[in-house]
């Protein structure tokens, strides 16, 4: 039972440190417009100087470091306020994915600029018929010479109004049960064709989008895997999403609900001097630690050599809930004025109303409350899953409803 | 890093895991249960001949010198098998009072007794429903003589040498009571828990040699709880743990409507929350551990973290394992509520889980302040 790092972990960490004082930049908050630019900035500026994507190959832009020394790197910068969000999904989820079936001249033409911020991707899985049961996708895919036709609509597509590419699932095959006829593709996001309309959230913003395509050609060379096998391709990519998506408690954590209740009053006192304030806080507190050791366990894990498994999903599963039990207690806790979005009246610039409306994304994006809880039970505990009524049943004469 | 137990240690855990399967498999919990004897003395024999009772006591006082790490693996296992044995009262609270607070002439006398298993420490504290406080403590010692009742005391009927706490002067200090002398009366006292034996203990002018610094006792006696916190939390990780598989196992086997009832997600769901609290105490109880094992600065909010969470998962095991069950889970015939009856006694013990996280928000308004 040792928290300290090996000497070789204990050097990376001080080199990592090293470099990250002196090259991070200033901890600001950026509009929208100026965030992308920003973001871009600094992944470059790591990318130039060896920090980007520590565990890729070389040649693809990486380092080729080990796993834990990926995860130190990852902690020091998680000190800094840096920029890193519209990367998440090109680096945490298509590059596994073209590593693993692109060709080599495409790994050599895409990840580098992936690593260096140069280029951004996006993920087109979701469509208004497939959420939480993403094989139920319908987005068609037909063969034509050497392209592809694609038409259909895509949904929940962060980032794809500033995206580059995209990963693609499609329906090649509508006669065969819903897994067997799926194809996989990656799309230059600049074809002809392909709309994309921001979706404005309950939080006002719109990090998400819904992407139309309408006749777009993809070259069959885009394709990744075999015709049919984008489930199996599919896999490769959602096993790397909830790790890249990891736990973020969005602002609204332990530490914030602690500052709030020194600093509001119940009664004349402060409201962190009241039991049941105090009970409160201790639940958060105790989950946000069991997340953070779980975290060193997982790291242990990988230090062994070993390849963390799908209990990861507790993280997103506590952390999402928790962030928005915590945004709702802070509101409560200022009385009428914990719902005010008015500069001149609420507190830390109306935080936590903004907090708790983003909430309700934390829980749904990614895999579900639901979901996740599925994952824990059928792929640690080992129960059954639930009876598929569309088992075996060919796509196109599965009930579909409106 | 390597946030984790050893393969020395995991050696140990897998030696024990085979010992207490064989000798306390849960029909040996219910005829305790059910039974008169306040634990099973061949167990318990089995335990102290392992030298289990020895684990952290110094190897001049026939101790094994080990270090607490292996005495959370212990913990974790005797807690998963509901071993019915005065093992946590007089291991965690007795033993490691005298070796934190005792003098060379009281590790002399007791440390060897407990190592071998020759003597039983239990530890007596609370005189009142409610919580433990300086104004609801008042069992008095005047000129070395205890007078007092001591309720709610795990061991007490059998134990040989119990931790008191008692007001001397104005103010109050822990003591040593042997307890095999004239003027103590132990009288059994049923919880709901009957394979963990307890007693009201009454004092009438019994001789009481005090432990550690004299006025210091409340001090001393949160110094105690934190480094028992972390133990009792590993027995609570392990109980929950058991509690999980029982249930995973049931629903597996029960079938309603055509299919195993684990196929259904109300019955899934509830089984991947009781995995998720189980995760999030195993891994608080880990950084208690290592805070316990190196007398780290975190100790006590790190040992309030484990307790609270290894309380609420133990709960929530219990309780929905029992609730997986259906109705069998309520008869007295399956064996659910031997985790249910356990998992409250663990929770309550050192206090309940609302005083531990008032103590917890106090401990890290300390740690921000400093």
């Amino acid at each position: 039972m040792d928290f300290n790092d090996t000497p070789e972990e204990a050097s990376f960490r001080v080199e990592a440190k090293e470099w990250l004082k002196a090259h991070a930049p200033a901890q600001e908050n950026y509009d929208q417009e100026h965030f992308l630019d920003a973001a871009k900035a600094w992944q470059l500026e790591k990318y130039e100087a060896g920090w980007a994507c520590l565990r890729w190959p070389k040649e693809f832009g990486g380092r080729g470091v080990s796993a834990v020394a990926a995860a130190i790197f990852a902690q020091e910068e998680a000190r800094y306020a840096v920029p890193t969000g519209p990367f998440t999904i090109g680096q945490g989820m298509a590059a596994p994915t073209l590593m693993a079936y692109a060709t080599e001249e495409q790994k050599r033409r895409y990840l580098p600029k992936l690593a260096s911020g140069e280029e951004i991707w996006c993920q087109l899985f979701s469509e208004p018929a497939g959420g939480s049961d993403l094989a139920a996708l319908r987005t068609r895919s037909v063969k034509d010479g050497d392209d592809w036709v694609i038409n259909g609509q895509k949904i929940w597509t962060s980032g794809a109004h500033y995206s580059d590419f995209g990963i693609l699932v499609t329906r090649s095959d509508p006669t065969v049960p819903k897994h067997k006829g799926l194809t996989y593709f990656f799309v230059d996001m600049k074809s002809p064709g392909v709309e994309v309309k921001p979706i404005k959230q309950i939080s006002g913003q719109s990090g998400f989008n819904e992407v139309y395509f309408t006749d777009v050609r993809i070259p069959d060379a885009h394709r990744l895997g075999e015709v049919g096998a984008g489930w199996t391709v599919s896999l490769t990519t959602l096993m790397n999403e909830r790790a890249a998506i990891g736990s973020g408690s969005g602002g609204m954590g332990f530490d914030r609900a602690f500052g709030l209740a020194s600093r509001i009053e119940i009664n004349g006192k402060p409201a962190i001097e009241d039991r049941a304030v105090r009970e409160q806080l201790a639940d958060w507190y105790v989950k946000e630690s069991g997340l953070e050791f779980t975290r060193a366990r997982t790291q242990s894990a990988l230090s062994r050599g070993e390849t963390p498994g799908p209990e990861n999903s507790i993280g997103k599963y506590v952390g999402a809930r928790k962030s928005q039990e915590i945004a709702s207690f802070c509101m409560e806790l200022m009385g009428a004025a914990g719902v005010s979005m008015d500069a001149g009246i609420a507190l830390d610039g109306g935080v936590y109303p903004q907090g708790y409306l983003a909430a309700p994304g934390g829980r749904i994006a990614g895999g579900t409350d639901e979901i996740m809880l599925n994952i824990i039970a059928e792929r640690v505990l080992g129960l059954p899953q639930d009876i598929r009524v569309d088992k075996g049943v060919p796509f196109n004469e599965v009930p579909t409803g409106n | 890093m390597n946030f984790d137990f050893s393969e020395e240690q995991n050696l140990l855990r897998d030696q024990a895991v085979s010992f207490l399967n064989d000798k306390s498999p849960l029909s040996v919990t219910r005829k305790v249960l059910e039974g008169s004897a306040p634990y099973d003395t061949d167990l318990w024999r089995g335990i102290t001949n392992l030298g289990w009772t020895a684990t952290t006591i110094p190897e001049k006082y026939h101790g094994i010198g080990y270090g607490h790490l292996e005495l959370c693996v212990l913990a974790e296992e005797l807690g998963r098998s509901l071993a019915p044995t005065p093992f946590s009262s007089s291991v965690y609270l007795a033993t490691e009072a005298i070796i934190q607070f005792g003098n060379a002439a009281q590790h002399e006398v007791w440390l060897g007794k407990l190592a071998q298993g020759q003597a039983i420490g239990c530890a007596a504290f609370t005189e009142v429903v409610g919580e433990l406080s300086r104004k609801n403590l008042n069992a008095s010692v005047t000129n070395g003589k205890l007078s007092g009742t001591k309720i709610m005391v795990a061991d007490g009927d059998t134990a040989d040498v119990a931790v008191v706490i008692a007001r001397s002067g104005d103010s109050h200090s822990l003591f040593l009571v042997d307890l095999n002398q004239d003027g103590v009366e132990r009288k059994v006292s049923p919880t709901i828990d009957p394979s963990r034996s307890h007693a009201t203990v009454t004092f009438n002018c019994v001789e009481a040699d005090l432990l550690g610094r004299q006025g210091e006792g409340l001090e001393q006696l949160n110094q105690l709880y934190d480094r028992a916190a972390v133990l009792f939390a590993f027995e609570q990780l392990g109980g929950a743990e058991a509690a999980m598989h029982q249930a995973r196992e049931y629903a597996l086997g029960r079938y309603a409507f055509g299919r195993p009832i684990a196929g259904f997600q109300a019955i899934k769901h509830k089984l991947a929350k009781m995995y998720v609290a189980l995760q999030l105490a195993r891994s608080n109880c880990y950084h208690g551990a290592w805070a316990l094992s190196t007398n780290a600065a975190e100790l006590r909010v790190a040992a309030a973290t484990a307790r609270i969470s290894a309380s609420q998962a133990y709960r929530e095991c219990a309780e929905e394992n029992i609730q997986i069950h259906g109705g069998m889970g309520f008869t007295w015939e399956f064996d659910c509520h031997f985790f249910y009856r356990r998992a409250k006694l663990l929770s309550v013990n050192l206090g309940g889980e609302s005083v531990w996280k008032n103590q917890l928000i106090s401990n890290i308004q300390h740690q921000r302040v400093a």
